[in-house]
């Protein structure tokens, strides 16, 4: 009992005190800027693995992009990519970043169903289904949830049975051998109901956009309530987005009650000590 | 000689490959190409090919690094009997031929389809009628699990026969992960598009898949790769062991209900996977291994980091195994549980984890070692019980032993070569790739015509295979990859045999194995 008390206490605190404000160690490739330099477009477009780059003016479709950066390797001057992982939205086509454009994304509030907030805005319980899914936005997903970035502390969590969730995660570019299944577990979802695709393989189809093996109508036919860019998606920009997602980012909550771990990062205007400022993740 | 010896990756002209007609072929594999104990399959498909299907065979032999490869003439009018009958470590890879080219073979044990793929010879095959073993008795009911699970993970169907709470009998029916990836290789595309879809074969296994298709396909090229690639392709192939293989413990941990070693193993993943993204920005290594070069070289900054990460993390993790692996709790659920004999993972081909686990020790790191492997002088951990714990017990101690590794090459960080550099003069030219360093991909040599090459990986799961066949023009004319799991899934099905049904999560957990690899 004794040793296990010593490896609590060795653990120290392992927690990232605000997942809105932690910054991201070492070389992160999140939002890209695009900027109004003259380059060869075509040879641009050319060396995206996914064809998520346009030409005149260049664009970048985040929700094709893999993140690989080849093309800020090719033309630095015109593409960087920035640490801001807050790429979720719920509208595909702020995904696109234009040339000159260096605004955070945000979500189409217009576009929110109210239900959502009204509803799930406290508790939300999420069913995952991979679809293709390469294992590693699984990963992610799973790590939201751990010990670091503790997405339960929101009240987000995965739940075992979709009759107990109030939505899905989608990851993978939805194989044909898996569409009925998906289809299943929908139909299983209690309403009101989201559906969240998570990373660029489920968002777009990714670097299996042109296989004869998927079968994607299943996003033809349903609305999609939020995207999590990214191959795979990090947990920061998981947990951001669903806090969007609900209406849950700092300016808007001051007044939600919350459990004392959930107090942490949403007391409004609260210095946080130093030492946890900022905390690399 | 009715069979032609290469060493791994070793790109030799298509046509050097004996042809054979089947009666010989089948003489050949089973009294000779797998004669000895060390001798196990790594692939063995069919090409389209003059008017029939090449059936090409390629054999390992652990104790002088040779790859043996034969090759067989057959067409689907004929039927031709079965090497899986008396080897059954061949039922996977002849099952995969009859799904997609409709060759028969008699006397398999039980010739099912394998992933139902897009192309498969029989259209009208499907996922829904999966023809599961069932044993007629009152006594005996069915559990069907899947392919939605309960956890963040992968689909596959498990269909258990219980007696009671006993598994008399379990089948895993897969391929709801079929992305057609095979298929998408042959595409005329990019060197990039190649990469991509190799790291997105299996996302926690994105350094194996790579490397093995990195080393595949510069040994295509005639390309022979630098000092700094080898040590960064080695380095990377044992930090995704020790992250996954932390992750692994954690998940144990979850599924005995112990919820401290869930908890600090799970913590103790995100430092390693987190020196991914310092290295080159993706916390499960994408876009850190390309053939010819990397954007990433690895720097004597970077081995600080590194080495200050790991003298944090070894104190912790030793200090939570030893108590992992003295908690009465714990090691109640770990000992006896799925059980799988020597025999049994000799018989069905197990490599990897699944192998070393039961006393079989198979390890390509040791027996065909490429990039610094040699150097290193790796020595495989073997472990004879073949259960849960033995299981447990080779994650952690191999963890221990790729820290070893990683601490040995810390001691001799190469200098990132010129063109390699990220700090290369920049030129003043307009044009793409100004830092000159970084244009590998697309200086590249093509690849050579009418060749053939197999490439061995030994991902933290086991042996990865890749092999390419190309065509007068150079063209890919046929892509094959394997997953270790491809071997493994049945390894599973016999381990789980006369245990608990409530058992069964902490036994698939111990063997972590991949869906989308083995569905690809």
């Amino acid at each position: 009992m004794l040793d296990n008390f010593k490896i609590w206490y060795h653990q120290g605190k392992q927690y990232i005190p605000d997942v809105t404000t932690a910054q991201v160690p070492g070389i992160f490739r999140g939002r890209p800027v695009i900027s109004e330099v003259k380059v060869d477009e075509e040879a641009l477009c050319a060396l995206c693995p996914t064809r998520a780059i346009q030409a005149h003016p260049v664009a970048i479709d985040l929700g094709r992009c893999t993140f690989c950066g080849e093309c800020a390797f090719a033309f630095p001057k015109k593409i960087r990519f920035t640490t801001d992982y807050k790429m979720a939205t719920n509208e595909r086509e702020r995904l696109m970043i234009r040339e000159g454009q260096d605004e955070p994304i945000t979500l189409n509030e217009s576009l929110v169903r109210k239900e959502i907030r009204s509803v799930l805005g406290q508790s939300l319980k999420l069913r995952q289904v991979s679809a293709g899914g390469d294992n590693s936005c699984e990963l992610e997903l799973n790590a939201a949830g751990n010990v670091n970035f503790d997405m339960g502390r929101f009240g987000i969590e995965f739940t075992a049975s979709p009759r107990h969730a109030d939505g899905l995660v989608i990851t993978g570019p939805v194989s044909r051998n898996m569409a009925e299944a998906l289809d299943i577990t929908y139909a299983a979802t209690p309403d009101p109901k989201i559906i969240v695709l998570a990373g660029t393989d489920a968002i777009s189809g990714g670097i299996f956009a042109d296989s004869p093996a998927l079968d994607r109508s299943f996003l033809d036919t349903h609305t999609v309530d939020l995207y999590l860019p990214g191959n795979p998606a990090h947990p920061l920009c998981i947990i951001n987005g669903f806090l969007s997602l609900l209406g849950r980012t700092r300016p808007k909550t001051p007044k939600l009650p919350l459990t004392p771990l959930g107090n942490l990062p949403e007391r409004a205007g609260e210095q946080l000590p130093e030492r946890l400022q900022g905390r690399q993740v | 000689m009715m069979y032609v010896s290469v060493k791994n990756h070793q790109r030799i002209p298509f046509s050097d490959i004996p042809v054979t007609e089947y009666g010989a072929f089948r003489e050949l594999i089973l009294h000779e190409l797998m004669a000895n104990p060390d001798d196990h399959c790594v692939q063995y498909f069919g090409v389209p090919m003059d008017g029939g299907i090449r059936l090409i065979v390629c054999v390992a032999r652990d104790s002088n690094s040779d790859i043996r490869i034969s090759s067989c003439q057959a067409s689907s009018e004929n039927t031709y009997p079965s090497c899986a009958a008396s080897k059954p470590a061949l039922e996977k890879f002849e099952r995969e031929i009859t799904e997609l080219y409709n060759i028969q073979f008699e006397g398999h044990p039980w010739n099912k389809p394998v992933r139902y793929p897009w192309n498969r010879a029989m259209q009208e095959q499907r996922m829904e009628q999966y023809p599961f073993y069932t044993i007629d008795s009152e006594e005996l009911h069915e559990v069907g699990v899947g392919p939605v699970h309960a956890g963040i993970i992968e689909p596959g169907h498990f269909r258990f026969i219980c007696n009671g709470e006993q598994i008399l009998h379990m089948e895993t029916q897969l391929g709801y992960q079929h992305r057609g990836i095979e298929s998408l290789f042959l595409k005329p595309g990019s060197v990039l598009q190649k990469a991509t879809l190799a790291e997105n074969i299996a996302g926690d296994t994105a350094v194996g898949h790579t490397t093995c298709f990195a080393h595949l396909w510069e040994s295509l090229c005639g390309f022979e790769p630098s000092a700094q690639l080898k040590y960064s392709r080695t380095l990377a192939l044992e930090l995704e062991r020790i992250a996954i293989h932390t992750g692994g413990l954690s998940a144990m941990c979850a599924d005995i209900g112990y919820q401290l070693g869930n908890s600090v193993f799970g913590r103790l993943r995100t430092p390693v996977i987190n020196f991914f993204q310092q290295w080159c920005g993706n916390r499960v290594a994408k876009s850190l291994i390309r053939p010819f070069g990397t954007h990433f070289p690895f720097t004597p900054e970077l081995g600080q980091t590194l080495s200050a990460m790991f003298d944090r993390y070894e104190p912790d993790f030793l200090e939570m195994c030893h108590e992992l692996f003295k908690l009465p709790s714990a090691l109640s659920r770990f000992e006896k549980t799925g059980v799988v004999s020597l025999e049994q993972a000799a018989e069905i081909g197990a490599v990897g984890v699944a192998a070393r686990m039961s006393g079989l020790c198979r390890d390509i790191r040791a027996s065909h070692p490429d990039d610094l492997y040699p150097e290193l002088q790796h020595t495989p951990i073997v472990k004879h019980h073949g259960d849960v714990y033995s299981r447990t017990k080779v994650r952690k101690q191999e963890i221990e032993q790729s820290l070893a590794h990683i601490r040995q090459l810390l001691t001799r960080i190469p200098a990132p070569e010129d063109g390699l550099s990220a700090s290369a003069p920049e030129v003043q030219a307009p044009g793409p790739y100004p830092h000159s360093g970084h244009a590998f991909l697309h200086q590249s040599p093509a690849p050579a015509p009418g060749m053939f090459v197999l490439s061995l990986v030994e991902g933290w799961r086991g042996e990865i295979c890749h092999c390419a066949i190309t065509d007068p023009q150079g063209a890919l004319v046929c892509y094959k990859v394997k997953d270790p799991s491809f071997h493994n899934w049945l390894a599973l099905a016999l381990a789980v045999r006369n245990n608990e049904i409530s058992d069964f999560p902490i036994c698939n957990k111990s063997f972590d194995l991949s869906y989308c690899g083995h569905d690809l």
